[in-house]
This record gives structure tokens, sequence and C-alpha cells, in this order.
């Protein structure tokens, strides 16, 4: 992992660190533990990408990041303070943080320059004018400049998805949590909505370079953008390192089975 | 979202961390009840004191709340709210088929139910705009002019009728927007799976529309209750025409407030009584499976 800028209290600190998340769902005999004593670390700048099969955790691992979630137990450390507990403004720790979901979650009454000036202009108090000049550069970013009138449900799912990465990249979020973006695109749209992260994450935005979380299946991009790969199997970390020593030479045997099934 | 931390079945032991966050939602909790109650108390107060020292208070409370009075009238009222209840069951149970049979027909798209469909938007036009209160005055003393040997012509049956016309456009209205609110995707896959345009309807939508559309219902049904009382100005003896009988003399209204709180003793548990079944159905809330709905901080 490679720490690009420093940043929080000391230069040592993550951005982003979980230390022993246990979460379930459901209490008594229906009780699921969906995480099982997480630590994952996330240095600013850096992009950790989060591989297993359905069900593994991915998805609730970035949403007790997001605080939509409350664990059961252990450390959500955002720049070193303990983010999990009840006591920290959450609306605070979430308007710093930002989260791409699989499903878009655009607004649908509103057009899509109004769904990227929505929280700049509610959570930050932007005036319209400025907020609409930074969401119109932001759209210009993500190729979507000339879309900027059309309701959401006039577009085709990948322009959705990238108008849902221009909401989530406007307010200059620290963090940016991706949940499996590409699962519900048709096959010939994943590819304008990759190539868009991967710049993202080589040419940043406005010259600084995206800090990511991300749960995906797709390897390829796994391969190209993470600078560490964890892979997550019943809510326990299996393996982790870098995508060459992941991906290719898989030391566990359950990565290497699940490998084996992408194929 | 559970206050404490859940029962541990693989051997986990919440840690000092875990426990003082759990410590401090209680506590939360507990700041939260008490303000709640403190704010409900401060209300009660407020209109306790100025009801109590309004400068009628006594005569008011002589009469409309007398308990001795209120004893009295009490049997004949009740008395009287049994015809309410049979009007309520009977005018709810035929609104209720008559509706559902109007909706299906207005959201169909059979050629051969043009007509009836025609029929059904403008039924539900003219009675759903139509004050029931003068739709009751019209059957109420329109029909009996007819003398239809046949026709009932009791102030109970023509008032129900009355009340069962117009409740019948309201409930048509709801469930065609229930209907509306199934995704056409659901009649495709049903279709796809050879059932016919009836069956798919009657086995796929109509059960998905219902759900949707409880809570509306059932404010609906028991708003009827409630207007049930309007049967009494064609003079049928009801909970409201027994109250009013017992007024006329000593100019003490007590008896209307019984009548007010007999309504009520049946409307509010009846709302409850349906929101609790449809949570237990699984059809309200129905979201609350999907990752989101439990935000808490």
């Amino acid at each position: 992992m490679t720490t690009v800028s420093a940043r929080g209290p000391g230069p040592g600190t993550p951005l982003l660190a979980l230390r022993d998340v246990r979460k379930s769902f459901g209490s008594g005999a229906d009780r699921k533990v969906v995480l099982d004593g997480v630590d994952l670390d996330v240095a600013a700048g850096s992009c950790v990408v989060v591989v297993g099969s359905s069900g593994s955790g991915k998805s609730t691992l970035l949403r007790v990041v997001d605080l939509l979630e409350e664990v059961d137990d252990g450390q959500v450390l955002l720049d070193g303070e303990d983010v999990a507990d009840p006591w920290v403004d959450a609306d605070a720790v979430r308007a710093r943080l930002a989260m791409v979901f699989q499903q878009y979650n655009l607004f649908p009454h509103l057009r899509v320059l109004d769904n990227v000036t929505l929280a700049p202009r509610v959570v930050h108090r932007v005036p319209r004018a400025e907020a609409e000049a930074a969401a119109s550069a932001m759209l210009e970013r993500v190729g979507l400049a000339d879309k900027a009138r059309a309701y959401p449900d006039q577009l085709s799912g990948g322009q959705q998805q990238r108008a849902a990465i221009a909401r989530a990249l406007v307010n200059g979020p620290e963090l940016l949590l991706l949940d499996e973006v590409t699962s519900a695109l048709d096959p010939e749209l994943v590819g304008e909505v990759l190539d868009l992260l991967l710049s993202l994450r080589h040419e940043g935005v406005a010259g600084r370079p995206t800090t990511m979380l991300v749960a995906t299946h797709e390897m390829s991009f796994a391969r190209e953008v993470a600078d560490e790969v964890v892979f997550l199997h019943d809510g326990r970390v299996h393996e982790r390192g870098t995508p060459t020593q992941v991906l290719d030479d898989p030391q566990q045997e359950r990565t290497r089975e699940f490998l084996r099934r992408l194929r | 979202m559970s206050q404490g931390t859940p029962a541990a079945t693989d051997g986990w032991q919440p840690s000092e961390r875990a426990r003082a966050r759990a410590a401090y939602r209680r506590t939360q909790h507990r700041r939260a009840l008490l303000v709640a109650g403190v704010a409900t108390a401060l209300v009660v107060a407020a209109v306790v004191s100025v009801v109590t020292t309004a400068p009628g208070w006594e005569r008011a409370r002589e009469a409309f709340f007398s308990p001795e009075r209120a004893w009295e009238v009490l049997p004949e009222v009740a008395a009287g709210l049994w015809l309410n209840l049979r009007v309520w069951v009977v005018a709810s149970v035929v609104a209720l088929v008559v509706g559902m049979l109007l909706a299906v027909v207005r959201t169909s798209r059979v050629p051969a139910l043009f007509p009836l469909r025609i029929f059904a938007v403008g039924y539900v036009d003219v009675f759903r705009g139509v004050p029931l209160l003068l739709v009751l005055l019209l059957v109420g003393f329109g029909l009996p002019a007819l003398r239809l040997p046949w026709l009932p012509v009791s102030a109970a049956f023509l008032g129900g009728l009355s009340i069962v016309v117009c409740y019948t456009a309201y409930l048509a209205e709801i469930f065609r927007a229930g209907i509306e609110s199934v995704h056409p995707s659901q009649v495709a896959a049903a279709r796809s799976l050879g059932l016919s345009r009836g069956q798919a309807v009657r086995r796929v939508v109509l059960p998905q529309a219902v759900r949707n559309v409880t809570a509306p219902v059932a404010s609906m049904l028991v708003s009827l209750q409630k207007d049930s009382g309007l049967i009494s100005i064609l003079g049928a003896v009801d909970a409201i025409r027994a109250a009013q009988i017992a007024t006329t003399g000593d100019y003490n209204f007590t008896p209307y407030v019984v009548a007010g709180l007999l309504f009520l003793a049946i409307s509010i548990p009846l709302t409850r009584l349906v929101d609790a079944w449809s949570a237990r159905q699984g059809w309200r809330g129905e979201l609350r499976g999907v990752a989101g709905a439990g935000v808490v901080r």
C-alpha cells in the first residue's frame, strides 16, 4: 500500500482503518454474522478493492464505513477518530464520504444537474449558481455535459451510473465508496463506467487522486486500480495483498476456489 | 435497531467498547423518553388550565360532562350504536366488493367490457363528487316517492344504501390506485407462465394491489363507521338519534359526548387492529429488508 499524501493526526495514520469490526443481522436463532472481525486500512490516495462471493459481507462492509449500518463491535477509524461511536455526528462523517450504489439510486424526480447540486446546496450551503457551475464541471468530467437537463429515466444505465458518480464526487469526498457499481449494467455499458473510474484513479479530480474503497466482481478492474486486494469470505478477511499476489498467486484454498469459479 | 448488543451464538462476547456504546444508546433512549414525557405533560397541563379557568367551565362541565347523565343514557345510546354497527358491517362488505369490481372493470382492457368501463368512470365521477349528505337526502326521500312495492323503505336500509353508493365510489378509486401501482412486469411474468389475463389479475395483480392499499382502505372503513351516524337524519334511531332524543327536555348535551366516546371506542381499536394485522402479514414496511432502511444516526 502506498501513502500518497499525509493526512490526519500523524503521517502513519491511515485515512480509514477498521479494527475487529463485527456486524450481525437478526437475533437469537435467526442471527446471521455478516462481518466477523474485519481489519482493513485505506491510506489517503490509495485504492483498496474488496472481492468475494455474494453474501461475503462486501456491501455491509462499505455500509458500515458510511455509517448506514451500526456495528455490533469494533472500531471504524476515520483519520484516527472512531466514528462508530454513537456520540459522533454521523451526518458530518457522511458529508466527508461518498458512496455509489449498485442500483445508481439517482433521485427520479430531479434532473441530472439537480441530482448533483442537491447535496452541495442543502448540506454544504453552496449558492445555487456556484453549485451549478461545480456540478456542470463535474458532469463534463464524467462525459455527461449534454445530459444535465435530462431526467434519470431518460438515461442509459451507464449514463445513470456516471451521473451518480458525479453526484458522489461533487462534494470533494475524502473517500469514495463504490458498491458493485457495474453489477446492474448491461455488459456493453460496463466499460464506460470502469474507464471513468480508472481515469478518476489515475488522473483524479482537480489533480487529486480519488481515494477509493471498492467492492467488485470485476477482477480485471481490481487488477488495474487496486493498491491492495482484500478477499472476504463469510465475513472474514482470508487473504490480502497486491493484485498480483492475491489474484495471480493466492495462498489460501478459499481464494483459489473463488477465483476458479469466476473463470 | 436493537438498543443493546445481540445475543451471541458464536462465542463472541461484546467488548468493553461495545458495552459503552450500548450504555450510551440506552441513555439516549431514556433521555428521549423523558423529553417526550415532559413535553406531553406540559401540553396537557396547558390545555387543562385553559379549559378549567374559562368563565363558563362550571356550566359547560355540567351540560356536557355530567357523569350521572352519561350513566343514565348509556343503555339507550349503546342500543342505537348496535344499529350503527350493523349498518357499518353490511355497508362495508357491499362497498368493498362492488368497489373492487368497479376498479377491476375500469382497469381491464377487455373490449366487451367497454360499456361497463364507461359506467364505472361515470359512477365514480358522480358519487365521489357529491356530498354524502346530499345522496342521503335524495335516496332517503326520493326513492320512497317512487312507491316501488318491492323496495324496503326503512330509514336504516335507505341510509345504508346511500352510504354504500358513496363509499363504493371512494373504494373503487383506492383499489384502482392499488392496481395501477403493481408494476407491469408482474403481469408480464404471470402471462409468460401461461396465466390468462383474468388469472394474472386475480392471482398476481389483485393480491399485491390490496396489500398496497391496506392502510387507506382501513381508514375508509373507519370513516364509514363514523359516517353511519348520518343515517340518523333519515330518522333511524342510531346512537346519534338516541342521544338527540335524550337531550330534548333538559338541554344536557352529555348524551352526544357519550355517543362520541362510543364511536371512538370502536374506531380506535379497529385502526390499531388493522395496523397490527397488516404488520404481521408483513404488508407494512416491506422495505424494511432493503439495505439503508435501518439508518439510525
